[in-house]
């Protein structure tokens, strides 16, 4: 099948690339751009290992097909700390609460944790599990994930508070 | 899991779409969202040679209010309905709909229009539709027509829709200032289907019911339109005798299969329970 | 000398203890930092040049003879370089191979498929793409067979014959066999003293409860990645092992490669749970196809692949009786359980065990004795009977005793609490042998069942049931409350080897430390850590065993090439065998630090007190040597005659398993109208012994607890009469989200493992064992007060209503 060409933004690179119509985003960020951070966990839209960030859209990767991201601007784990190598609140958050065990989930975790708090900065934990039900975790029980997005959710309002005054 | 092999087309307009699919034929199908026809391509039951992308077509995107109706274009996600102020205004049921489908992922991606088109019983806005006695703009290469949501729906994945014709367009008349409204369902966990589903929208006038409208999800082969239900409604205070009467003929309209969220027995008194639930919802409401 | 340590002399004795980040502190884990950078390095992220996909052909029905396999079309897709079936694994024997229950599994389906979505051929292609394009292509023609899927029919006299490689085999890997789909009988106890128990008892009950078939799903799952190099005759393996070495072992013996050639590699692994201690014919075609085509060939499951084809959990099926006083105190328990082991017995326990540790099932309780047999039979289903975090057999074992218990108490009138305290082995029994020749290591039960009481309020959530009863009763609630009692005792930390081996090789367990000249140290260990923290806690042991920090510590797991040989991780043995590994580890190097610094310091050893991080002369404080120090000397400055270096390595035969208990409560309120249930309350008291970093000792909770509630409240492998496995699937596997799923309360008491070196029993999988019994006796009790004995799981919505429906309760 003829490929296509796609151009996209990816932790803020631009990326040209060629792939087959029916290349599924995941796919392609696994194994064409080796950033292997989103895993694949069920394949039916269930579990959001796959979990990147797409125009500010947090989407299972493993139900968009990498021509569907043309034009696009992605954003996944590998992008989220800082370029001098800081970490991001919600991987600070995540490390210092028990957020996780395995670590299978938790780029899509973060990654889904992420749009949540841009859209609803100092959310409740019933928002934040209603936020976040579109991860499935098999080790922690969500409790202590809960308590990692609490804490990052804090840490930036805290941070917004101090730059405003 | 991975889909079998097929061209891909991204038209920018309704009338290009509709000459690729006229062009294409059944080889064709329209993506919208994806999140129905990427997981079946995925599994292998949906073989197609072409697939058409509806992303790039401004045309099928947004929510206006055209004095009345609430024209709704068939690309908006369920995440765009929930932040819509007009919808919040107008119609709010569609976001209490829109709330329980799937997960938030899902919802970013999954489209107003897909919901309703691809004829799937399980999904909730076709039920919600049926209740708000929404019509769906269907264009073809030859042009458009408007087919009525309640008739609309043939049979599981089987509807109105005509070979390369794409719905563009579902029109919600707006219900009656103070409507009452709900929509209840019953799932085993966040990203499941309904068990069993119901939506009703109704008004009050001195006390008692001056129209009702119910519809029921995923408890027959199609969305179900509860039409005698909802008459037994109109007229009533929505005592317990009406009720119940509504449940009565609700249920006996419903088929669900057997399957893994419990035998046709249970999903039937389940919509039951949901129907009567919604009532009471809406009644509270719409006394304010 | 290093300034570091000089620094530290001056410090606090509580600064240099913190400093050590030794056992009992929270210390966050080393692990982390890779997994939420996105840099984890999981199996399917390992990416060799030249690297090929394997995907596999699986059979739609459950039971059928292949009259054909045509691969043609699929071998003339540009890109695919194989695609092999049974016939091409027979000329090297492979198309079976042994499991770990003594009996044998086709890797590739030869003459018949025995359970739908078994393996039938592999095709080995350039990308997963056209691997997965071409598995379609694959032309089998099947004749079907009659499908026998109930376990209660695999012994009738016309039952469908399954095995008919074995069909003449009177003699299984465990005794006789009593027909063609028997695979063992196994008993243990006093059948004669029992019998009269039952034969004199004033109260006897007795109740079929099924625990249905299960599956661990953990998130990542199965694969694996086999590189062969023909020039050097070495193949490399990475997987999804939770027990690497065994596979390096069984991987030579299977394919005649000389061991020592075989690098057997589990990377990061993404949660286990049971799932990936067994052999899967993915492994071994992966395997097989990188020797055939000398290029590194990858196989990964996807989801439905993983629930459908590897290593379901459970089903058992237990007939229990209790016999007791009309006061309430039992005095005999018999058992008999039938147990469906599927198409092929791969259940995953040490080889003398067929049915793991059942013989637990008298529990937390003084039962002067008892009796169980079991059956293992086939059906038309997916192999496998692995222990869903839990110790082999165990969940099963405590859920059947807590069920008993309180159907008992129902029985008598008493309150299930009541019953369990008037039962519990007494702390003054400990060390305790239980009639079914267990030798419980330690234990203080009743004042951890008194403490739940007290923290839930045990007393005032019955007197608010009895009102919500009321209530019920005159119709202003629709709510029914449930109060959930259990009270388990595991076996975990398999195990001694006179009794405990896989495929013969005993359940010991290693460590080995090498601590470097500036006292910073690297150990390795025969476990293998799939989310538990093992790169934190072995750490924390070996610090404060040592004397140096954890953070100096780097711990290694999964590369057979470096780590000593171990037995792996599951059935909650990390703790309790490669942890007392790595505490002796720890005392040979201080025995030896010892030395040095007596050296050193110019004394004589009984001069020395070792303090926190370092030796000290008695009476002369201020004389003192760091262990920092002492390690510079053990490679400069050593006593005459001793060897430099200070490493050491311990291989620990455990003299016994290890007896973690709890004390769990839940409250739950069911919707009579669908169903539907809420836990309003779970309270979890978890007693492991000594606690190493309790921060995640509570992880661990949180998450058995979150597995207890998934299996208690949804989940199930179903098959229907015609074989077809239902429910293989994310969407309708009952896996919770963050919504469905409860808060939870942990708490503890600590009774230390006397035998163990650091008084450590192991916690990982208490949650799950305790938990299933505390929710599924919260629905059994909201029912109690009516007409219902025992209600089977899972208590989903539908099923739940249906008691509610029979009792008339629905609206």
């Amino acid at each position: 099948m003829a490929k296509t060409q796609i151009t996209l933004t990816i932790n803020g690179q631009q990326v040209e690339a060629l792939v087959e119509p029916r290349t599924l985003l995941i796919h392609f960020l696994r194994e064409q751009q080796l950033l292997t951070g989103a895993h694949i966990g069920c394949e039916t839209t269930h579990c959001g290992a796959c979990t990147v960030d797409m125009n500010g859209k947090s989407v299972k990767s493993c139900t968009v097909l990498a021509v569907q991201a043309d034009g696009s601007d992605v954003t996944t784990i590998e992008g989220m700390a800082a370029p001098d190598g800081t970490l991001h609140a919600l991987q600070e958050g995540f490390s210092e609460m028990h957020g996780l065990q395995c670590g299978f989930c938790t780029p899509g975790m973060i990654m889904r944790a992420h749009r949540l708090l841009q859209e609803n900065p100092n959310p409740s934990d019933a928002e934040i599990r209603m936020g976040i039900s579109g991860n499935i975790c098999r080790c922690t029980g969500y409790q202590n994930i809960v308590k990692a997005i609490r804490y990052a959710a804090e840490k930036m309002n805290a941070a917004t508070k101090e730059a405003a005054e | 899991m991975i889909p079998g092999s097929f061209s891909y087309h991204s038209p920018a307009t309704v009338e290009e779409a509709v000459g690729l699919l006229a062009e294409l034929g059944d080889d064709a199908r329209p993506l919208a969202g994806g999140h129905s026809l990427l997981p079946m391509m995925k599994l292998r039951l949906a073989p197609l040679e072409h697939l058409v992308d509806l992303r790039k077509i401004d045309a099928l995107k947004g929510i206006k209010d055209e004095g009345g109706t609430l024209v709704i274009g068939a690309m908006t996600t369920q995440a765009e309905l929930l932040a819509s102020d007009v919808i919040a205004g107008q119609c709010p049921i569609i976001q209490e709909t829109a709330a329980l489908i799937a997960d938030p992922q899902v919802r970013y991606v999954g489209t107003l229009g897909g919901n309703v088109a691809n004829g799937d019983p399980a999904n909730d806005m076709p039920g919600l539709m049926q209740c708000l006695d929404a019509s769906y703009q269907l264009t073809g290469k030859g042009g458009s027509r408007e087919v009525k949501a309640r008739d609309f729906y043939e049979g599981a994945f089987f509807t109105a829709l005509q070979e390369g014709e794409i719905l563009t367009a579902v029109k919600v008349p707006v219900p009656p200032a103070g409507h009452g409204y709900a929509y209840e369902k019953l799932k085993r966990k966040i990203g499941d289907y309904a068990t069993a589903a119901a939506a009703v929208v109704l008004t009050l006038a001195g006390g008692s019911c001056k129209s009702a409208s119910i519809a029921l999800t995923n408890v027959g082969e199609t969305p179900l339109y509860a039409a005698e239900a909802s008459a037994a409604l109109v007229g009533s205070s929505l005592d317990k005798a009406a009720v119940d009467q509504a449940v009565s003929l609700a249920g006996a309209i419903t088929a669900p299969a057997s399957a893994g969220r419990g035998p046709t027995h249970y999903r039937t008194k389940m919509a039951g329970v949901m129907l009567r639930r919604a009532i009471q919802r809406a009644h509270e409401r719409a006394a304010g | 000398m290093s300034d570091a340590a000089q620094k530290t002399d001056g410090e606090k004795i509580e600064d240099r203890e913190a400093n050590l980040k030794g056992i009992g502190c929270s210390r966050k884990r080393t692990e982390d930092a890779r997994f939420i950078q996105g840099k984890g390095n999981y199996v399917d992220d390992v990416k060799l040049p030249g690297m090929l996909f394997g995907d596999f052909v699986r059979s739609p029905y459950g039971h059928a003879r292949i009259k054909s396999i045509d691969t043609s079309k699929a071998l003339a897709v540009p890109g695919v370089k194989a695609v092999l079936t049974a016939a091409d694994l027979k000329p090297l024997s492979l198309h079976y191979m042994p499991t770990l229950a003594g009996d044998v599994q086709a890797v590739l389906a030869e003459e018949k498929v025995l359970f739908q979505n078994q393996e039938v051929a592999f095709v080995v292609a350039e990308d997963r793409y056209i691997a997965a394009d071409a598995a379609e292509l694959v032309e089998v023609d099947y004749e079907e067979l009659p499908v026998l899927v109930d376990p209660f029919k695999s012994m009738e006299p016309d039952a469908p014959l399954l095995r008919e490689d074995i069909k003449d085999k009177t003699e299984g890997a465990h005794g006789a066999r009593k027909h063609y789909n028997h695979i063992f009988t196994w008993e243990v106890g006093e059948k004669e003293e029992t019998d009269a128990a039952f034969d004199k008892a004033e109260v006897t009950i007795k109740e079929l409860i099924s625990y249905q078939r299960v599956h661990p799903s953990p998130m990542e799952t199965c694969a694996s990645v086999a590189s062969m190099d023909k020039i050097k005759g070495e193949l490399t393996v990475y997987g999804t092992f939770q027990a690497p070495h065994v596979v390096r072992t069984v991987t030579s013996l299977l394919s005649g490669i000389p061991e020592h050639k075989i690098h057997v590699i589990a990377p990061d692994i993404g949660g286990g749970f049971g799932n990936k201690v067994g052999v899967y014919p993915g492994y071994v075609c992966s395997i097989v196809a990188s020797i055939v085509l000398g290029v590194p060939v990858k196989w990964v499951e996807d989801r439905m692949e993983n629930l459908s084809a590897t290593a379901f959990a459970r089903d058992y099926h237990m007939t229990a009786e209790l016999a007791a006083t009309k006061d309430g105190k039992i005095t005999g328990l018999r058992a008999h359980v039938l147990a469906d082991h599927g198409a092929f017995d791969a259940c995953a326990d040490p080889t003398k065990w067929p049915a793991g540790f059942f013989n637990i099932c008298t529990g937390s309780y003084d039962i002067p004795t008892a009796h169980v047999a079991v059956d293992g039979v086939y059906t038309n289903k997916a192999p496998g009977g692995v222990a869903y975090r839990c110790s082999f057999r165990v969940t099963e074992a405590s859920y059947m005793i807590e069920r008993a218990m309180d159907i008992l108490a129902k029985k008598l009138g008493m309150d299930p609490v009541e019953l369990r305290l008037k039962n519990f082995i007494q702390p003054q029994q400990f060390p305790y042998q239980s009639a079914l020749g267990w030798e419980y290591d330690s234990g203080d039960y009743p004042t951890a069942m008194k403490k739940a009481m007290e923290k839930t309020h045990y007393d005032a959530l019955r007197a608010e049931q009895k009102e919500k009863r009321e209530a019920f009763a005159r119709g202003e609630t629709r709510e029914l409350m449930g109060i959930g009692v259990a009270f388990f005792t595991e076996i975990v930390g398999a195990g001694p080897t006179r009794n405990c081996d896989i495929l013969g090789v005993g359940m010991f367990d290693s460590c080995e430390i090498r601590i470097h000249p500036t006292g910073a140290a690297i150990a390795r260990l025969g476990t293998k850590s799939q989310g538990q923290g093992h790169e934190t806690t072995y750490a924390q042991i070996l610090a404060t065993e040592i004397g140096i920090s954890a953070d100096d510590i780097m711990i290694e797991e999964g590369d057979t090439d470096t780590a000593p040989y171990g037995l792996g991780t599951y059935g909650s043995r990390s703790t309790p065998v490669a942890g007392a590994a790595a505490a002796r580890v720890g005392r040979k190097i201080r025995d030896k630090a010892k030395k040095i610094a007596a050296h050193l310091l110019e004394v004589g050893e009984d001069d020395l007190e070792f303090e926190v991080d370092r030796f000290k002369v008695k009476g002369l404080p201020e004389k003192q040597k760091t262990m920092k120090e002492v390690a510079w000397a053990a490679y400069n400055n050593l006593p005459e005659g001793m060897e430099p270096g200070l490493e050491a390595v311990d291989y620990y035969d455990p003299p016994n398993m290890t007896y973690p208990f709890g004390a769990y409560i839940c409250v739950i309120d069911i919707d009579a109208d669908t169903g539907v249930s809420m836990i309003r309350k779970f309270y979890a008291l978890d007693d492991c012994g000594t606690r190493i970093n309790p921060m995640i000792i509570e992880g661990q909770v949180h998450g058995g607890l979150t597995e207890a509630f998934g299996i208690a409240m949804g989940q199930e492998i179903y098959y229907d009469e015609g074989g077809n496995v239902m429910g293989a699937s994310l969407m309708d596997y009952f896996v919770p989200t963050a919504v469905e799923t409860p808060e939870w309360e942990t708490d503890f008491t600590v009774t230390p493992s006397p035998h163990h070196p650091i008084g450590a029993k192991g916690v990982g999988e208490s949650p799950n064992v305790g938990g299933v019994s505390a929710f599924s006796n919260a629905v059994n009790d909201a029912f109690a007060h009516l007409d219902v004995t025992h209600i089977q799981m899972p208590h989903d919505h539908w099923r739940t209503w249906k008691v509610c429906e029979k009792l008339g309760l629905t609206g």
